[in-house]
């Protein structure tokens, strides 16, 4: 099923550019447009093929790693995506941390004092943060932290060879990025909890005697994390995808500021192999979380055979 | 619904923002797109009551009217996605494997990228205008759609009155309009209003970078993008347009959750906030 789901995505990357009105070479070179360029616009996209040509030229080129060469800085563009594809991974992964470490216990705080007032606080809480935008919550950072008080840095990725300046950098955006994120894991960590709390042999622990503190980590803990695993997977893709902005708003090297910049480029053919670099790592991770949630519960294997 | 706090506050905010979407004109003290060259960047003062922005214009006004392409944008692209949702889901749920197959993979195909890259990608060439982005987002967001009315209607067929039906010798379109289809719209009222803020949300976002909703139109995206480029001499564009877009998600947010508890009982409790 994935591999036919990867074929479609790539068909319909291929074959995209035909939406644009018109001839797509001119059209993106504009003013630039000289015959030269423009052939070597058309022969990197292949439109001088019939459009199955064009599909399975672009297929090939890919499961040989070749995404063609940059139409103005005549680098490869996959050494392109690879200088900033590290960067967008770094901050997807820092942001999961940060929504991991502040909204799980929250969730878990919440789940084991139900209807208390610190409960309800965080529910408050939760439900603002899921319903900050991202970018707003990237440019009120920005503007408080890096333009206001100036303790930590607004642009860029520091310096790479330094980890700390590095770390320094990646501190805005990727709180920024993970806001949403812990108001989204506290409410899922408690409902699931709260739904383990209600179980028989949590009800049988509890007759058995034993403690609070024990029943919640040795039992009720490892069975609430399956649904929060299935979500953090879908996480690392939309974190990246929300990278966009983020990224934008620190004008930090990535995935989301090359296509950005690719677009206001008009630089297609950079721009497709962006989107199609990104939209693989989705399915990866989307492919990787269903493999490990399988692990974690037999149960879904057994159901779905 | 009002007996919860929660509720009631974003019924309120909901009520607010659809009388300033009506009475724009009337509560804008100024006209959105009108210059004041000699007051550029202005703190919040009794003549511009949240101040000015690079050219002069007064931030509220812009805000006010803003609120009306957010709303247009946002009730648009979830119509769209509704429509198309809803003749992908129903095909899908009741046509037979072969074609359900077919539509289940070119979702999948769809939902492989994120939204926002998927829409970027789209936007990027078909070029930025309000038309194209309610498409693009209805386009975007029908997958979501199609999978609940697809899963709804395969719960539905299999009621004994569908059976009853059937037997009787009625027609397909008439079992899937007369009968299904009434049967599975709660869940998709529900869907609609939580989408909406976060479309509100979206379409901010897709302007703030310059892909959305051209200016001088007064749009939220386009304040916060202005905001940006001139953040280190004045903060008050950015500030005011993130605390309207902050308000109106969650106030849209909190009715939509309301919403849901009274439509489907099932669920309240669960999230109760």
């Amino acid at each position: 099923m994935t591999i036919i789901v990867l074929l479609v995505v790539i068909t319909i990357l291929a074959l995209l550019v035909h939406i644009v009105p018109g001839d797509p070479a001119r059209i993106f070179l504009g003013q630039r447009a000289n015959p030269e360029l423009l052939a070597r616009f058309r022969s990197a996209m292949d439109l001088d093929q019939p459009a199955h040509i064009q599909v399975i030229r672009f297929l090939w080129r890919i499961l040989h790693g070749d995404l063609g060469i940059d139409l103005f800085t005549k680098r490869p563009i996959i050494d392109n995506i690879g200088d900033v594809l590290p960067h967008t991974i770094i901050l997807a992964f820092t942001s999961l941390l940060f929504a991991v470490i502040v909204g799980i216990p929250l969730g878990v705080y919440s789940a084991s004092h139900p209807d208390s007032w610190a409960d309800r606080l965080t529910a408050i809480i939760s439900i603002s943060f899921i319903t900050i935008p991202n970018y707003v919550g990237g440019l009120i950072l920005l503007l408080i932290f890096a333009v206001g008080l100036q303790v930590l840095p607004s642009l860029g990725v520091g310096d790479k060879g330094n980890p700390i300046d590095y770390a320094r950098h990646l501190i805005l955006p990727s709180i920024a990025l993970a806001i949403p994120w812990i108001g989204y894991l506290a409410r899922l960590v408690r409902t699931s909890l709260l739904e383990v709390f209600n179980a028989d042999y949590i009800r049988s622990a509890r007759a058995a005697g034993i403690s609070e503190v024990k029943i919640l980590y040795k039992y009720a803990l490892k069975n609430a994390f399956i649904p929060t695993m299935a979500v953090l997977g879908v996480g690392i893709g939309n974190l990246m995808g929300g990278a966009v902005f983020i990224e934008v708003i620190f004008n930090r090297p990535g995935m989301g500021t090359l296509i950005y910049n690719a677009i206001k480029m008009r630089n297609y053919p950079l721009v497709r192999s962006g989107v199609l670099v990104v939209a693989l790592l989705f399915i990866l991770t989307n492919l990787l979380t269903d493999f490990i949630y399988t692990l974690l519960d037999p149960r879904i294997q057994i159901e779905r055979k | 619904m009002l007996r919860r706090p929660l509720g009631a506050l974003g019924f309120i905010i909901v009520w607010v923002f659809s009388l300033v979407v009506i009475f724009a004109p009337i509560i804008a003290p100024y006209d959105p797109e009108a210059l004041d060259i000699p007051h550029l960047f202005e703190g919040p003062s009794s003549t511009y009551l949240l101040g000015t922005d690079h050219l002069g214009r007064d931030i509220l006004s812009r805000l006010v009217f803003g609120s009306r392409i957010a709303l247009v944008t946002a009730l648009s692209s979830v119509g769209i996605a509704l429509v198309l949702g809803l003749i992908l889901g129903l095909i899908s749920g009741y046509g037979g494997s072969t074609i359900d197959n077919i539509i289940l993979v070119i979702l999948d195909s769809i939902q492989a990228f994120p939204a926002v890259i998927l829409a970027l990608a789209i936007l990027s060439l078909l070029g930025p205008s309000l038309l194209n982005v309610i498409l693009v987002i209805g386009f975007t967001w029908s997958p979501g759609y199609a999978r609940v009315v697809r899963a709804q209607v395969l719960s539905v067929k299999e009621n004994t009155y569908i059976e009853a039906e059937r037997s009787i010798g009625a027609s397909r379109k008439r079992i899937v309009l007369i009968h299904i289809l009434p049967n599975i719209l709660a869940p998709l009222v529900i869907l609609v209003a939580m989408d909406i803020p976060i479309v509100i949300a979206f379409e901010a976002g897709l302007t703030f970078l310059g892909l959305g909703v051209p200016p001088p139109t007064p749009s939220w995206g386009a304040i916060l993008s202005e905001g940006f480029n001139f953040i280190r001499m004045s903060p008050w564009s950015i500030a005011w347009a993130s605390l309207t877009l902050m308000l109106t998600t969650l106030g849209f947010t909190l009715f939509g959750e309301a919403l849901r508890d009274v439509l489907d009982p099932r669920f309240s409790g669960l999230w109760r906030a």
